[in-house]
């Protein structure tokens, strides 16, 4: 324990992000908005930086030596992401630009080709847009029938009622492993042996929100797929992933065709690449995977536990503070596992008044409805402040929060 | 700190003028902003071609209320000849403070509901 935390040093770890040096009219820069995208440190920025440099080219295409090194770099990178994550190798790892275009990839992939008239698919209230929409395109187009697993009260997913949506007929299940406004963490493992004893559905998870901040194993928690963005785990915008099992990725049809994606093409047709290619047509983001790449060695060298550990820190620290200042509410439980983030709104205030002064004293956070409508109606609420956290968050960035929040709550409230 | 950049906001969120419904207006029309869910509604009697009362109501945030309220004060009395010439960066200078690109959207809702009510749909997104 006490060699963990030598080796966690918030102020260090601030060192390497050049932002976090930013002053906003004045006055140091808060950064509390990781759940919408984190700052990159020095070691990403230079990895894209290397790469322009010294070893641009395209990959998988030329003899020559630069288009060699790319290629090592950028299969390199899944194969890091493979073990950052505990799946088998990186045949089972896919680039995408975001968690969105991850779960587009399923939904598209074995959705359009795969699921028939009254098939059905399960989600649930908890989901970020990008978990709901594409399976509300499949029941448009193939006339499936879509279920919500309800949200508990105290901000967890109703297991009950997933248990009695489950069915032969269940073809997807598709659910966050943790919510990006109420923190929820859910319970994984649990929630997919329900599953797997009730269906043979394919099991979906969105890790936006929970890989850049706890271990998640695929081979542990034993989902089917796993749909993550880069840019929320330090790595550049336009980054994401999808991990599938080697044996459904197999059999799938490809989502986006191409170059890149082909074995063979004659004026007949065409074969398909190898994994993971077979599903990333045209020329990749070479940049950015490589990018993500080093984010991955950034994380692995401070340890997911001692960001787990720092996170929840702040969490009860900042829930505390929070706690003292009279009409505030905050959503979600706190009391079971949950992330860094929390949502709120104080009362009398709107929460884009929230967000705009703290603004104006440097502090970002989000206010909106966080792109997950369905839940926010569900507990009645139009929306909402969130703050969130990440490694180079301070106790002391939290305090000078509070101090604004206690000013808003004093001038605004009527 | 706060309560002297936001003065005159705070005073017309709290103690919002004109505010209210109005029965048989002569024009009115409401206007959203549905990215940030603030809503303006504006209820106008004319007379000669004079403004001789105006309502709105809505929701939302601080500057979306309180500039509605500014601004209904401005135009109570006006004649709607001399209101066509008011520019949006003079409503904006009536609020008593600098705003940011991004809330300048809250700040702009109800000039924009007021034109259109004023002077038609063709000032849509003018």
């Amino acid at each position: 324990m006490e060699i963990k935390e030598k080796i966690f040093d918030v102020y260090k770890i601030r060192n390497d992000f050049p932002c976090l040096k930013r002053k906003i009219r004045g006055k140091d820069l808060i950064y509390f908005d990781n759940a919408a995208t984190t700052q990159r440190p020095k070691q990403v920025i230079e990895a894209i930086k290397e790469f322009y440099e010294n070893y641009n080219a395209n990959v998988h295409r030329g003899v020559h030596t630069l288009s060699y090194e790319a290629s090592v770099k950028y299969e390199e990178a899944h194969q890091k992401v493979a073990e950052f994550i505990g799946a088998k190798g990186m045949e089972e790892i896919i680039f995408t630009r975001n968690a969105s275009e991850a779960l587009n990839l399923v939904a598209y992939s074995i959705g359009i080709h795969e699921l028939e008239e009254g098939d059905e698919i399960i989600t649930t209230l908890m989901e970020h847009h990008s978990n709901i929409v594409p399976w509300q395109m499949l029941r448009k187009v193939k006339k499936i029938k879509l279920h919500y697993v309800n949200v508990l009260k105290n901000g967890t997913l109703d297991l009950e009622h997933l248990e009695k949506l489950l069915n032969k007929k269940t073809k997807i299940v598709a659910f966050t492993l943790a919510s990006n406004f109420l923190g929820t963490i859910t319970p994984a493992k649990e929630i997919i042996k329900i599953i797997r004893n009730k269906s043979d559905a394919i099991i979906v998870c969105d890790g936006a929100q929970a890989v850049p901040h706890i271990k998640v194993n695929v081979k542990e928690i034993d989902c089917d797929f796993l749909a993550v963005s880069g840019h929320k785990m330090l790595g550049p915008t336009g980054t994401g992933f999808l991990y599938g099992k080697k044996h459904l990725l197999e059999k799938m049809e490809p989502f986006l065709y191409g170059g890149d994606m082909i074995f063979e093409v004659t004026t007949e047709g065409a074969t398909w690449n190898e994994l993971p290619w077979k599903f990333e047509a045209g020329t990749p983001n070479i940049a950015g995977g490589i990018g993500l790449s080093a984010a991955i060695d950034y994380l692995n060298e401070i340890g997911m536990e001692n960001i787990e550990n720092h996170e929840k820190e702040l969490l009860e620290y900042a829930l505390r503070r929070m706690r003292e200042i009279e009409d505030i509410e905050i959503y979600g439980h706190k009391e079971q596992d949950a992330l860094g983030l929390i949502s709120f709104n104080i009362k009398g205030v709107h929460p884009h008044d929230i967000a705009g002064i703290c603004d104006e004293e440097g502090i970002a956070i989000r206010s909106g409805h966080h792109c997950t409508q369905p839940l926010m109606r569900h507990f009645c609420i139009e929306n909402s402040a969130r703050a969130s956290f990440y490694i180079y968050n301070t106790k002391e960035e939290i305090d000078v929060f509070i101090e604004v929040l206690k000013k808003i709550k004093k001038y605004f409230s009527k | 700190m706060i309560e002297e950049i936001y003065e005159i906001i705070l005073d017309h969120y709290k103690n919002p003028r004109n505010y209210g419904k109005m029965e048989n207006p002569d024009i009115e029309y409401e206007g959203g902003n549905p990215y940030c869910g603030d809503e303006i509604k504006m209820q106008f009697k004319l007379k000669n071609g004079v403004i001789e009362d105006v309502k709105f109501s809505g929701r939302g945030c601080a500057i979306s209320q309180a500039s509605a309220s500014i601004l209904t004060e401005y135009l109570k009395g006006k004649k709607i000849e001399e209101i066509k010439n008011f520019k949006k960066e003079e409503h904006l200078k009536n609020l008593g403070m600098e705003l940011s690109p991004v809330r300048m959207k809250c700040a702009l809702l109800a000039y924009e509901v007021m034109r259109i009510a004023l002077f038609g749909e063709e000032e849509i997104g003018k």
